[in-house]
């Protein structure tokens, strides 16, 4: 009974919710999920844009990131860090993942893919799919270091609980039905000035002429005297680099992190870059938010069981009707 | 030259089982577990195969003649994290094939059993879980309808489970809830045999004893949060929210984010979660004073009699400090194997089939849970359970439950 009187004491009035409200809900929980769906989609769409791989190693490249950010987190002690330090502890996070993942990608590519160029896409392929075991594997080792946030280090595969650095205070005030909190603040605030920066460097700089002549056709782009590889090698590096944004504000927002999540998050990306047309930038951002949308309508409106089904179900209809999908240019044929 | 046919002889002997039968040169006994070693439920498991290898040592490893030979083996994968039916056959299939095995301590999960069960029904291998609750592996009438007899192609049962099933754990959760006040339920599970089969338990008592059912939805356990199903759950503002499932399947992150929704206050969860895993991947934030635990059992500092014993040999052997407790499973894992051990001297014939019958007759058995027998499906008379809640990151007992 001493329980019951604890739980009472703990628990806030639940503030009513109707229809309206629980709808704005699930579509800012939709537009937040999305949003780390689009930014790890397009590390996906501009390796495919490029050299034409399906990097299935991108997503367990993610989960490195996230390990990245929380043995960081153990070994700074950065829980403690208040106030100002809290933002300063999220900015080095954020900064040494993408350097991270951008390094690492840029390796995979430069020791696992660079001597298949000009070989069968499906040695490539293969490849690609032995990174991510390697990847995978890595971070299960990595969960098993002894350190206090790796659980004392004894349970190696077990999910991992990411400290909550960002606050979870409602911005509308305790009272009110919605919730917007500086978490899901956080998606937005970081992923949009990403993407636009994304944009502006491919549509504008020196660097993204290059990546987009390398993509139309690379030899050509050799002969005009772009050094091809080098292009190829700042494209992983970008998308790692992205990929190591997405990690970080994945595990902050769900606050769980696991040596699987990169299948899970990598397959859901995968597809939102397949949707929104791959190859397109701007397709794998709404790709994103559209799957995070389904999602999180799925999840509140059908039932939980049903959502993969409806997500590919939206998939393959997309695909049947658009093939090359919801922002894809029409495409030369591709394997 | 003598020695060398000499061996060749051996060797013929050794390669054709059938002839070697009662001929061994050294008698021995061999005992397989099968239980998670790669995941989150190794934490459990490692107390598990200690409470068995506690229960080997006490008898020096020998009983008569014969030597027990212990093996334990993994029914994980690191690909799943968690147990892997590809990998229960195989621990089954090797089972069966070697004649020195007389029994297999496993599963973990109700689902890897579903998988194991035929197999060594046919080779007629006795096998004993320490954990495995699902009610329709043994119990006609519990589970579906042809349940428990695919299990047990042979008709014979040679199945047996010395913690209570999961028929008994759902009603005393509900009858938990209804103690607890709460009015208003919603219910979820992870579409595994285990959490399904005890969710549904849970929701059929829970309406009969007049308790508002507000939902039920199957999750995806490998989704990355249920931030939206949290604000279906909040908008539909349940007293509780009752998940059956386990640690590997999201149970912390579904208390983390109904917690981060603020949508209940009370979340309760089968024994499949009574792990310090489910507090860390949880967050201790995230379930102190609001996470509910039944366990088909008594932790281990509430055992009394020859569990009281267990405990202070266990915390003696394998150093533990005065404050730290095995995990709960580990006095199954003890007691699965001692009641077998106990069993073997009164076995007519020391193989499978004799050991078999000597362990399905066990009545009265003055264990470490208490005293108790086999049923007719080979069920524990054991009812004993209890209530659970976290304080300050750690399990704290709150009431035996029973029926």
């Amino acid at each position: 009974m001493i329980v019951s009187q604890a739980a009472v004491s703990e628990s806030v009035a639940p503030v009513a919710m109707g229809w309206g409200d629980v709808l704005s809900q699930q579509l800012i929980t939709g537009v937040s999920n999305g949003m780390i769906i689009a930014l790890i989609a397009i590390g996906y769409t501009m390796v495919y844009g490029i050299i034409e791989l399906i990097n299935f190693a991108h997503g367990d490249l993610c989960t490195l990131g996230s390990f990245l950010a929380l043995t960081l987190v153990g070994a700074l002690g950065m829980e403690a860090w208040a106030g100002l330090g809290g933002t300063a502890a999220v900015i080095t996070l954020l900064i040494s993942a993408a350097v991270f993942c951008g390094a690492l990608n840029w390796t995979i590519d430069r020791v696992a893919y660079r001597p298949l160029r000009g070989k069968p896409k499906l040695a490539l392929l293969v490849s690609a799919i032995g990174c991510s075991f390697i990847l995978v594997n890595i971070a299960l080792f990595w969960g098993g270091l002894p350190m206090e946030v790796f659980g004392g280090g004894n349970q190696a595969a077990a999910p991992k609980d990411f400290p909550s650095l960002i606050s979870n205070e409602n911005l509308l005030g305790a009272k009110s039905a919605i919730t917007v909190t500086w978490r899901d603040l956080f998606v937005v605030i970081v992923t949009v000035p990403l993407m636009i920066g994304l944009t502006w460097l491919v549509k504008s700089t020196r660097l993204g002429k290059a990546m987009r002549a390398v993509a139309q056709n690379p030899t050509a782009a050799a002969l005009m005297g772009i050094d091809v590889n080098r292009v190829i090698g700042s494209t992983f590096l970008i998308g790692g680099a992205l990929g190591g944004f997405a990690s970080v504000i994945y595990a902050l927002y769900n606050n769980t992190i696991s040596f699987q999540m990169g299948y899970r998050t990598g397959m859901d990306a995968f597809t939102a870059a397949v949707l929104g047309g791959i190859g397109s930038l701007p397709g794998a951002v709404v790709g994103g938010i559209v799957i995070g949308l389904v999602r999180a309508l799925s999840d509140g409106y059908i039932e939980a069981r049903w959502t993969n089904s409806v997500v590919f179900g939206i998939l393959i209809l997309t695909l049947v009707f658009r093939p090359s999908g919801i922002l894809g240019a029409k495409l030369r044929e591709k394997v | 030259m003598l020695k060398n046919i000499a061996a060749v002889c051996l060797l013929a002997f050794a390669v054709t089982p059938a002839l070697a039968q009662g001929e061994k040169p050294e008698k021995v006994l061999k005992i397989i577990s099968s239980l998670p070693r790669t995941g989150s439920a190794n934490a459990q498991t490692t107390t598990m195969v200690n409470g068995i290898q506690l229960a080997i040592d006490e008898v020096n490893g020998k009983i008569g003649d014969y030597t027990i030979v212990y093996e334990d083996m993994d029914d994980a994968s690191p690909q799943r994290g968690n147990w892997d039916p590809a990998v229960e056959a195989q621990n089954a299939n090797k089972a069966a094939r070697d004649e020195s095995v007389i029994a297999y301590i496993g599963t973990f999960n109700s689902g890897a059993s579903k998988i194991s069960m035929p197999v060594l029904n046919k080779a007629g291998l006795l096998m004993i879980s320490p954990a495995a609750t699902y009610p329709g592996l043994t119990k006609p009438g519990k589970g579906e309808a042809n349940e428990p007899k695919i299990y047990r192609p042979t008709g014979k049962i040679n199945f047996f489970r010395v913690v209570p099933a999961d028929d008994l754990q759902g009603f005393v959760a509900a009858e938990w809830a209804k103690d607890m006040g709460v009015k208003k339920v919603y219910i979820l599970d992870d579409r595994e045999l285990y959490g399904k089969g005890i969710a549904n338990v849970f929701e059929n008592h829970a309406k009969e004893i007049g308790i508002e059912v507000l939902g039920r939805e199957g999750i995806d356990p490998k989704a990355s949060n249920f931030k939206s199903l949290a604000t279906k759950i909040k908008a539909a503002a349940p007293d509780m929210v009752y998940f059956g499932g386990t640690t590997q399947n999201s149970a912390g992150q579904i208390a983390k984010d109904l917690h981060t929704a603020n949508a209940t206050p009370k979340f309760m969860v089968p024994d499949g979660c009574f792990e310090k895993a489910f507090i860390e991947a949880a967050g201790a934030e995230n379930v102190n004073g609001s996470a509910y635990i039944t366990f088909g059992g008594l932790p281990a500092d509430k055992l009394t009699g020859r569990g009281a014993e267990f405990r202070a040999a266990y915390k003696k052997k394998y150093n533990l400090k005065e404050n730290e407790e095995p995990e709960g499973y580990a006095v199954y894992g003890y007691e699965a194997c001692k009641v077998l051990l106990d069993a073997i001297p009164k076995a007519k014939t020391k193989d499978r089939a004799g050991i078999l019958q000597a362990v399905s007759e066990t009545k009265n058995y003055n264990g470490a849970l208490g005293i108790w027998s086999f049923d007719e499906n080979g069920d524990t008379t054991n009812t004993t359970m209890s209530g659970n809640t976290v304080e300050n990151g750690e399990f704290k007992f709150v009431k035996v439950l029973g029926k």
